[in-house]
């Protein structure tokens, strides 16, 4: 490992490091009651002790956040090349979209859980919305920012619209679309959260309102913590697959 | 060997003019509508002949309609009025039979050096082993051995322009247009891709038509110079260079090349 890669791996560490540590020392200091806030080692053992709880509560969140995610990709993509390549589509369907983006999601999730019942389907169903608005919006940015240069030039050897969309606009859109993919994926598992908290059988954010209730604190703060790691691990799935993607970001980068 | 293989597919154009000029231009006229006010008057009138094998600059001031008149000879943009006529036949629509190098080098980040030199032959449907091959002799030509699979964002100013001339010259196109293809490089890089250039011309027997602002560069490379007025454009000098090939930086201390960059200097009226 080079000093730098060192470097970037010692400091975020170095950094969560000194906040648990001074939380650990507040709550003990002051003997903090659990139920109001347990302390990281509570949260370490409550973890430890429910490990497999938390897991198979973790599986059903993460699927309703993957495929939610997913399901954003396979039609919000297409979706936003029809509107950016289209002045008409554009008038008709952009402004629809902006209004459908200002409900809060909060808001519509009883109904969608009316529609689609407790199951995973409404959770999957409001992850989707939460993450389409971000992949829309980038992947049309990135379509319209194609290098005028570029199009010129296809044009200048007849290129089809086929190909142009293909070999020119699609890849130079690639950077804008992965980050709207980061945006959506940590969106995603937030629209999950919501669904299981509005009305749910299971899952993470079931868990966590159940642990709520009974005042296990430590049960509900370790929850949260799987769910942020959660997070974390899909966030970081995007950002493998666009290096993989897009071998030559990287290369520019070094 | 490369270059032998790129003057068989020029159609021998150098070798044997026909009856007619490779290009002809006569009364090219350009104007642009503006709302609520007289049209823009971008050429007024360009009439010249083009032969084969020449090497042409088109030089004029910032904003002349120099461009605008190469990207009418590309079939990138119609003229209000006039002929164009490459090999006897009308330019109305882009030529993909043509090569075109723009200012900035215009590669695709996304794609390897290789990749893009071939983008013409992946459009035109002809990327094949052959066409590998000869991106490959182009890219040796040009200097970049052992760059192939790099990406743009790798390379240097100078050599990414030198890819784009690749690109441009892969289809074996019978008329190179360059858009002050090294304007955007530095004083040093831009007489070693001049040198570059006409290396390339020599073996290919290419061509070209070149717009620049800058006089020495128009001097040094050219057959011919059609100095462009102010807007709106008409040709305020054709003069033929004179000076042997191959060109060497000497040359330009000589007399002969300081009378030629006076004269153009004189169309361009900025001297006297």
């Amino acid at each position: 490992m080079s000093k730098a890669a060192i470097r970037n791996a010692v400091f975020p560490l170095l950094g969560v490091a000194v906040i648990v540590i001074a939380w650990q020392i507040y709550t003990q200091a002051f003997a903090i009651s659990r139920i109001v806030l347990p302390s990281p080692l509570d949260i370490l053992k409550a973890s430890a002790a429910n490990w497999d709880v938390l897991l198979r509560q973790s599986w059903p969140t993460f699927l309703e956040s993957v495929l939610g995610f997913l399901l954003a990709v396979v039609i919000g993509i297409p979706f936003a090349v029809c509107v950016a390549s289209s002045r008409i589509l554009n008038l008709t369907f952009y402004p629809i979209l902006i209004a459908t983006q200002s409900i809060p999601k909060v808001a519509i999730a009883p109904i969608i859980l009316v529609w689609f019942g407790l199951g995973m389907q409404s959770k999957l169903v409001i992850a989707f919305l939460v993450a389409f608005f971000p992949i829309v919006v980038d992947t049309a940015a990135g379509i319209r920012a194609t290098p005028p240069g570029l199009l010129e030039l296809a044009r200048s050897l007849r290129a089809s619209p086929l190909q142009i969309f293909l070999k020119i606009q699609f890849p130079a859109a690639l950077p804008f679309i992965f980050a709207g993919a980061k945006v959506a994926v940590t969106l995603a598992v937030i629209g999950a959260v919501i669904g299981e908290f509005v009305g749910s059988v299971n899952g993470l954010g079931n868990l966590l309102l159940s642990a709520n209730s009974q005042l296990d604190s430590p049960l509900a703060w370790a929850a949260l913590v799987w769910l942020s790691v959660l997070g974390i691990l899909l966030f970081a799935a995007v950002a493998v697959a666009e290096r993989i993607v897009m071998p030559w970001s990287d290369t520019a980068r070094h | 060997m490369a270059a032998a293989a790129l003057k068989d597919a020029n159609n021998g154009a150098a070798a044997s003019p026909g009856s007619f000029p490779f290009g002809h231009f006569k009364n090219v006229h350009q104007s642009f509508a503006q709302a609520g006010r007289a049209p823009l008057v971008a050429i007024e009138n360009i009439t010249f002949d083009l032969a084969a094998g020449r090497l042409v600059t088109l030089l004029g001031p910032s904003g002349c309609g120099k461009t605008t008149f190469l990207k009418i000879v590309g079939g990138l943009m119609s003229a209000s009025s006039g002929t164009i006529q490459i090999n006897g036949r009308d330019v109305r629509e882009p030529q993909p039979d043509f090569g075109v190098v723009f200012q900035q080098a215009n590669l695709m980040p996304w794609r390897t050096v290789l990749a893009n030199v071939l983008f013409p032959m992946e459009i035109l449907g002809r990327n094949d082993a052959a066409a590998k091959l000869a991106a490959k002799e182009l890219l040796a030509l040009v200097g970049l051995e052992g760059f192939e699979q790099s990406y743009p964002s790798q390379l240097s100013g100078g050599m990414q322009q030198r890819v784009a001339l690749c690109r441009a010259l892969i289809h074996k196109p019978k008329l190179l247009l360059m858009d002050e293809p090294f304007g955007a490089l530095d004083e040093l890089t831009r007489m070693e891709m001049q040198d570059l250039l006409l290396d390339i011309r020599r073996k290919t027997g290419a061509t070209v038509m070149f717009v620049t602002h800058s006089i020495s560069e128009a001097v040094y490379i050219s057959d011919d110079i059609i100095v462009f007025s102010k807007r709106p454009a008409v040709v305020a000098d054709h003069i033929a260079v004179g000076l042997p090939y191959p060109r060497t930086s000497e040359m330009r201390y000589r007399a002969e090349f300081t009378a030629l960059e006076h004269r153009a200097g004189r169309a361009l009226g900025i001297t006297r």
